[in-house]
């Protein structure tokens, strides 16, 4: 960590780096919609603002450490690898979906108090923590695994780097959740299967070598499948890979009238 | 407390343990419990590839695989396994393609390779294109098959449970056991940290796939979760940690945050400059510069910092040069770790090279297996029913240097091994073996311990201070003098976690609670790793002596073996422990006995290691 941690209910000053060649440090606050499920005193759900100095490459994950490592031990979140590539530590940070190990503090207004809450539409169970346990079981109802059948060939299988290609944007899931957590249809319906069990059927409907397209099409068919998907386009922003969700969406509507894929 | 009863349990929920799960739960009722879930597992943040003399777009085979490996790790390693893993790798490749995992491929459509360090053509001539890969988020995919595989197997998950001790009907630690006695592991206890309660598992066979230790360091390309939990409960129970000194720094950390980027850039053909702009592996490595092993590049790069050479403002990095490969080539084979470069440090990678400098990486070392994953209780008898593989064990194929590349086929190769083992033993034993009379006992008492304390110290501020004194003197270069810097240091923070204490005191989903008890395997690894490269007074692989610059095979061709012990127990002059160095350091009521294992070697005498 690159700083000392201010608690904001003292008065803090504006503190600078004066070291040769050293980044410049700002002061930035959080301000953390917190839920404590063993809340002795009847209101459990608070909103709580902490400061801390920040550097220019720190990101908002950085800053939940300070705070929970300087300021407040009981700040609750999930993370583990610190650079986008395991998905534990989606949140919404002024308004938005991302992930806190990948969004700089300075790309999110630092000036201004910066709000991070929970990933909308799952239930809550700690500060920042949701159970994820609806989410997975979306993505194991449409069989997101290879189906083939006949004998197993023994060497690999043939694909042509352009198949390979074909289903490459949606192999980069991380079910990190951002998605269908961003999406409206998602919030009012819990049944829905959700832009990530899309995005996942779409990786094996594609991909040249499965043969179990058909049945995930009828799993998608349902009334809480890809019909009900109204391209707000939600999911596109809030993916921390990149991937085009709604066109990963119209893909899978697509290949449901034509039965191409 | 609850208790549950399964064949098979399995450790850890990243590429071994769901390689062994696949496996086991085939013939085993088998159950995974994981801290996290299971996609969150570091294996998913491998990039480069995974190594297989497939020979799909050149001339290779298993033996030059197996050479390299054993060059690679500086003769430490035991050839004998990694024959086996260098054999194994071609299926363990094929495997992951059959269970759906998409590889880049080759204009025929066959599964591509390409190039990465230390992987050679006929003993060293050059590089050759071994790493089967599929972009630079080789990891990613692996991981995400093999959980694929699991929902599709139905295999059974404990998730966000942690495992926190280790369940074996003899006191390691105490008693003196004969040559050849029997020892059987019967169960684990863990923590759900969403309730707060503690479960019991009784199994026949438990396998050991938690990972690395990486945190012991600041500057690391490890995940936070990466604690050492498996190694550091082993450990206190009595059995031996293997070549703890051998921590592998990689190269191409970003500069100042060390998070990864992938050798595939090398092998793409990637260049290191120094802040003169200088091709600088030229120097170090004639044949095969850029691309040879880890811990020579990595020791370069140190050296061009320290000398002077470096770049940037401070002159305290290096830079790595992708400016002369055509964009298209780079998004189609680096994607990830050239957006890395790109959101983190603000650079572009088409037009600018980036800041580059060591980060610790990987352990070589671990608890000890035989090539079955069945642990060794010392040099040579296993403890009945416990196996480990992946980067909490030391097989040991990675010597005191790993190859790229060769910790994704490790986990696969003797994942599917310490799987398909555990479930067949399982199968040999009629009755669970009785557990102890209060299974939960130590652990419950630990928990207390630490959440009933009203104030003390913070746990952020003893793992920061042990993080800063493991990263300036247990790093690329060490000596004796830093070294005993660095366990006096250790020492201290030892003492000050006694006083340690959280601020959240609820039951449920408590974050702070277990940091605490990830900080006590932290300090426990950090001193092992730390004795045992005292104890190693000769340079070889990743543990680099600047007052022992040479490799000494007359007195150092051997495995560390370091066994925990109470003051109390028996001399280990006794005959207990083989191969007895002479560093027992003791310290706080338990003393550390250093022994060793005779390397295996089969084909390959030693020689000196150039490139």
């Amino acid at each position: 960590m690159t700083a000392v941690a201010e608690n904001t209910r003292a008065d803090a000053g504006t503190q600078t780096d004066d070291a040769p060649g050293a980044v410049a440090s700002f002061e930035v606050t959080l301000k953390i919609r917190r839920y404590n499920p063993e809340s002795e005193h009847g209101e459990n759900v608070i909103w709580d603002e902490f400061t801390v100095q920040a550097h220019g490459t720190d990101r908002v994950l950085d800053a939940l450490h300070k705070i929970k490592w300087e300021q407040d031990g009981s700040l609750t979140f999930r993370r583990s690898c610190a650079h986008g590539i395991c998905g534990s530590d989606a949140m919404r940070i002024n308004g938005r979906n991302r992930l806190a190990c990948k969004t700089l503090l300075k790309d999110v207004n630092p000036d201004k108090p910066i709000t991070v809450e929970p990933i909308k539409g799952l239930p809550v169970v700690k500060d920042l923590v949701v159970d994820m346990e609806p989410f997975f079981a979306s993505y194991r109802e449409i069989m997101p695994f290879l189906i083939t059948s006949g004998n197993e060939p023994s060497r690999e299988r043939i694909q042509s780097q352009a198949d390979r290609d074909r289903f490459d944007d949606t192999t980069k899931c991380i079910l990190c959740a951002a998605c269908t957590s961003s999406c409206p249809v998602f919030w009012t319906d819990g049944q829905y299967f959700g832009p990530a069990a899309i995005v996942n059927a779409h990786r094996f409907i594609f991909d040249s070598r499965d043969e179990g397209a058909q049945q995930r099409l009828e799993i998608l068919n349902d009334k809480e499948g890809v019909w009900r998907c109204r391209t707000t386009f939600n999911c596109t922003e809030a993916c921390p890979r990149g991937i085009q969700v709604t066109k990963a969406i119209q893909e899978v509507k697509r290949a449901m009238i034509t039965r191409a894929f | 407390m609850q208790t549950h009863q399964y064949d098979v349990v399995i450790v850890g929920a990243g590429g071994a343990g769901m390689r062994a799960a696949l496996e086991a739960s085939k013939d085993a009722r088998t159950a995974v419990i994981s801290k996290l879930y299971p996609t969150r597992s570091h294996t998913g943040a491998a990039q480069g590839g995974m190594c297989a003399a497939l020979a799909n777009v050149e001339e290779d085979n298993w033996e030059w695989h197996t050479f390299d490996t054993v060059k690679g790790g500086d003769y430490l390693v035991d050839q004998d396994a990694a024959e086996i893993m260098a054999k194994e790798a071609i299926d363990a490749v094929l495997d992951l393609e059959r269970m759906g995992l998409p590889f880049n491929r080759t204009p025929e459509g066959k599964i591509d390779q390409r190039r990465f360090g230390g992987h050679t053509r006929n003993h060293g001539e050059a590089a050759v294109r071994r790493a089967c890969y599929a972009a630079d988020r080789t990891g990613h995919m692996i991981l995400q098959t093999l959980y694929q595989n699991c929902v599709k197997q139905d295999v059974e998950f404990y998730n966000e449970f942690y495992v926190l001790d280790l369940l074996t009907d003899h006191d390691l630690t105490t008693e003196e056991l004969e040559d050849g006695a029997e020892v059987n592991a019967t169960g684990v206890v863990a923590y759900d940290l969403a309730t707060g309660e503690i479960h019991v598992f009784q199994a026949k066979a438990i396998v050991f796939a938690t990972g690395g230790a990486g945190k012991i360091f600041k500057t690391t390309s490890n995940a936070h979760t990466l604690t050492g939990d498996g190694m550091a409960l082993a450990y206190r129970r009595g059995l031996p940690l293997e070549d703890m000194e051998f921590f592998q720094f990689h190269p191409t950390g970003l500069a100042g945050l060390g998070i990864l980027l992938s050798e595939a850039a090398r092998g793409e053909g990637g260049i290191l400059r120094n802040g003169e702009g200088e091709r600088f592996m030229e120097r170090y490595a004639p044949t095969i510069k850029d691309l040879a092993p880890r811990d020579i590049v990595a020791r370069s790069m140190a050296n061009e910092v320290r000398e002077g050479r470096g770049a940037g403002p401070n002159k305290d990095y290096v830079l790595l040069d992708l400016t002369h490969l055509e964009p298209a080539h780079i998004d189609a084979k680096l994607p990830d770790i050239t957006e890395f470069a790109r959101t983190y440090l603000g650079v572009e990678p088409y037009t600018e090279p980036v800041p580059v400098y060591p980060t610790a990486h990987y352990a070589m070392g671990g608890v000890p297996t035989n090539v079955d994953g069945e642990v060794l209780r010392d040099s040579h008898n296993v403890v009945k029913g416990l196996y480990a593989a992946g980067e909490v064990a030391c097989v040991s194929v990675h010597g005191s240097n790993r190859l790229g590349t060769n910790s994704l086929l490790d986990i696969n190769v003797f994942g599917k091994r310490s799987g398909r083992s555990a479930a067949a033993y399982a199968k040999t034993v009629a009755q669970h073996k009785p557990l102890p009379e209060n299974p939960a006992e130590r652990v419950v008492q630990q928990l207390e311990e630490m959440r009933g304390r009203p104030d003390g110290e913070r746990v952020a501020d003893i793992r920061k201070a042990l993080q800063e004194t493991m990263d300036a003197n247990a790093q690329v270069f060490r000596t004796g003098e830093s070294l005993n810097t660095a366990l006096s240091d250790i020492r201290e923070l030892q003492k000050r976690y006694k006083n340690v204490s959280v601020q959240d005191k609820g039951k449920l989903f408590n974050t702070d609670l277990l940091e605490a008890i990830e900080l006590g395997f932290l300090l426990d690894i950090a001193e092992v790793t730390v004795l045992a490269a005292i104890n190693r007074k000769e340079s070889r692989g990743g543990h680099y002596r600047e007052d022992y610059p040479q490799r000494d095979d007359a007195n150092y061709m051997q495995h560390t073996m370091a066994y925990r012990r109470p003051t109390s127990a028996s001399d280990v002059a006794d005959g207990h422990i083989e191969g007895y160095f002479d560093h027992v350091e003791e310290f706080d009521g338990y003393k550390v006995v250093l022994g060793s294992k005779p390397v295996t070697q089969t084909r390959y005498e030693p020689m000196e290691r150039k490139y």
